[in-house]
């Protein structure tokens, strides 16, 4: 069965200058384990295609349950020149929560 | 001094335009010691100092005033100390103007301003920006320079005894460090307490944010009365243990969830969350629901504070011109999309970076993500960069024009120029900007 991460976790996104900082949390703690499994730093990198050009790295937060990304080269050039509507990448998050995931039969 | 056996903080605003009334009701109900008020931005102290420029009594926050004429009464009355980076620009200007505002209302005070964190003239220009590896002359003018100032700097005016502590440029934890510090005799070079502090004022610099602002989501993530949102305060314990509360009959909520999704915000490091205080260990926090409305934090640890500080750069980047207008019913997109490829032929050659936005369809994430609809109505949102306002303005004259020269039923165009102040960021070594405490008293 395919569901969206909307439908078992939230998010909140953060900038540092052209750095977009994501969060992905469960609702559930026992979901850790699987975002950890499935939400893999490619997955994220090939579902932002087009909108993050750098690197992605994710660091496990298994004290609060949460997975955190760092990306690089999001924030077309960052908040205080950038020409976009949404120059801190805040509505980034709601993206994130887009990608469909494979639960795993059982 | 005797040591408290705890301290509470409250956290009244989280950004220059925060609303006004969560911090006179934390002032009124929340049983303080401190107030906080966080109010600036990265970009906002290199406005302000454009201020500072035409008008050297100017250059604090424009809402401190308001915001110093409803809280003083109630700060006197409780006994409760202020602190915060209102000051902007112009720390010693701001302190003057609450003298005057206790002045009018007659109300004795004694006011500590902060000021060094101006680095403006050790500034050359040929510093790498940490953002570009290019020298900061390379971006453009360079109109302010602020390091990012410590607790070890707010201290000496929390040991005045003044009752409002203003500051320019501060990390935002250490507005609550501090006090914690003042209050427990926390050393500095204790990097795990320092460590924990810092994770609460992370917890805590962004107000609403961890009691359901910036949170709700109607269903999933319901958050109760956000027009009566209250903010957090924080009982901090010497062992830097804390729990984040709210005041009762408030709006809002402060769940798991709510001081998760805070403790993450903007954290490019989970392991090493700098400031000039500590290196912040966040894989060590815990946190567990205390009652409703209240979390528990405990753990958390931290290294050595970094031998340099963080200055941000303010420079004149020239100006954005914008303009903007709606399509609605049958064949929306397509027309809009007509209506930018006719302002990307008029103005490609005159402007080097143009964008064209399709705002209910593509504007903020331009990527195949569920863009199989057609939506009803649709905004076009062409955007320019340029070097004078007069070149910035041709933007929304050119789209204002579509009216007559556009494709059809296009309507409510609306036309911006404003001028950009790029932000870029250097280290510098910590020794080098000097703080100091300049005192003003008014007795009445």
């Amino acid at each position: 069965m395919s569901i969206k991460l909307y439908d078992i976790a939230h998010s909140r996104a953060g900038d540092k200058g052209n750095t977009l900082i994501l969060s992905l949390i469960p609702y559930e703690e026992k979901d850790y384990e699987l975002l950890r499994d499935v939400v893999t730093a490619d997955k994220v990198k090939e579902h932002f295609k087009g909108i993050i050009h750098g690197e992605i790295l994710r660091y496990e937060l298994p004290n609060i349950s949460a997975l955190q990304f760092v990306c690089q080269q999001a924030l077309a050039g960052g908040v205080t020149t950038s020409l976009v509507m949404d120059a801190h990448g805040k509505t980034l998050s709601y993206a994130l929560l887009e990608m469909c995931i494979e639960l795993p039969a059982g | 001094m005797t040591k408290k056996n705890k301290v509470r903080i409250g956290c009244g605003a989280g950004f220059s335009g925060d609303r006004l009334e969560p911090a006179v009701n934390l002032a009124e109900k929340g049983d303080l010691d401190y107030l906080v008020l966080e109010c600036l931005a990265e970009r906002t102290i290199a406005l302000a100092q454009k201020r500072k420029t035409t008008d050297p009594s100017q250059g604090y926050d424009p809402l401190l005033e308001r915001r110093i004429e409803l809280l003083l009464p109630m700060l006197k009355q409780k006994k409760i100390r202020l602190i915060t980076n209102m000051g902007a620009a112009n720390p010693v200007a701001a302190a003057d103007k609450i003298i005057g505002i206790a002045r009018r209302l007659g109300i004795s005070i004694k006011v500590a301003a902060v000021i060094g964190d101006d680095v403006l003239e050790h500034i050359c220009g040929d510093e790498l920006a940490m953002e570009t590896g290019n020298p900061i002359s390379w971006s453009g003018q360079t109109v302010s320079a602020n390091a990012y100032l410590g607790a070890d700097a707010i201290l000496p005016a929390l040991e005045t005894g003044a009752d409002i502590i203003i500051t320019g440029r501060v990390a935002d934890p250490s507005l609550f460090v501090a006090p914690l510090v003042h209050e427990f005799g926390w050393s500095l070079d204790d990097a795990d307490i320092i460590a924990k502090g810092t994770m609460v004022g992370h917890l805590m610099e962004c107000a609403g944010q961890i009691t359901g602002g910036y949170f709700a989501d109607p269903v999933k993530k319901p958050v109760e009365n956000m027009s009566t949102l209250g903010h957090p305060f924080a009982e901090v314990y010497p062992d830097g243990s804390a729990i984040i509360g709210k005041v009762d009959g408030t709006g809002g909520t402060i769940t798991l969830a709510t001081a998760k999704e805070q403790l993450l915000y903007e954290v490019t490091n989970p392991y090493q969350y700098m400031t000039p205080d500590v290196s912040a260990d966040f894989t060590t926090v815990f946190l567990k629901q205390d009652g409703k409305d209240r979390i528990k934090v405990t753990g958390g640890s931290g290294s050595k504070k970094p031998s340099t500080l963080k200055v941000s750069i303010g420079y004149k980047a020239g100006f954005t011109g914008e303009g903007e207008i709606t399509f609605a019913g049958a064949n929306a997109l397509e027309r809009a999309r007509l209506a930018g490829e006719i302002m990307q032929e008029r103005l490609y050659t005159q402007f080097t970076e143009l964008r064209v936005d399709y705002i209910g369809h593509t504007s903020v994430h331009p990527t195949s993500l569920a863009h199989d609809h057609k939506p009803y109505e649709v905004r076009l949102r062409v955007a320019g960069k340029a070097a004078t306002t007069d070149e910035a303005a041709i933007i929304g004259q050119e789209v204002e024009a579509l009216y007559t020269n556009g494709p059809a039923g296009g309507g409510g165009v609306r036309k911006y120029v404003n001028e950009v102040i790029g932000i870029v960021s250097i280290l510098m070594d910590r020794n080098t900007p000097k703080s100091s405490v300049i005192v003003k008293e008014y007795e009445h």
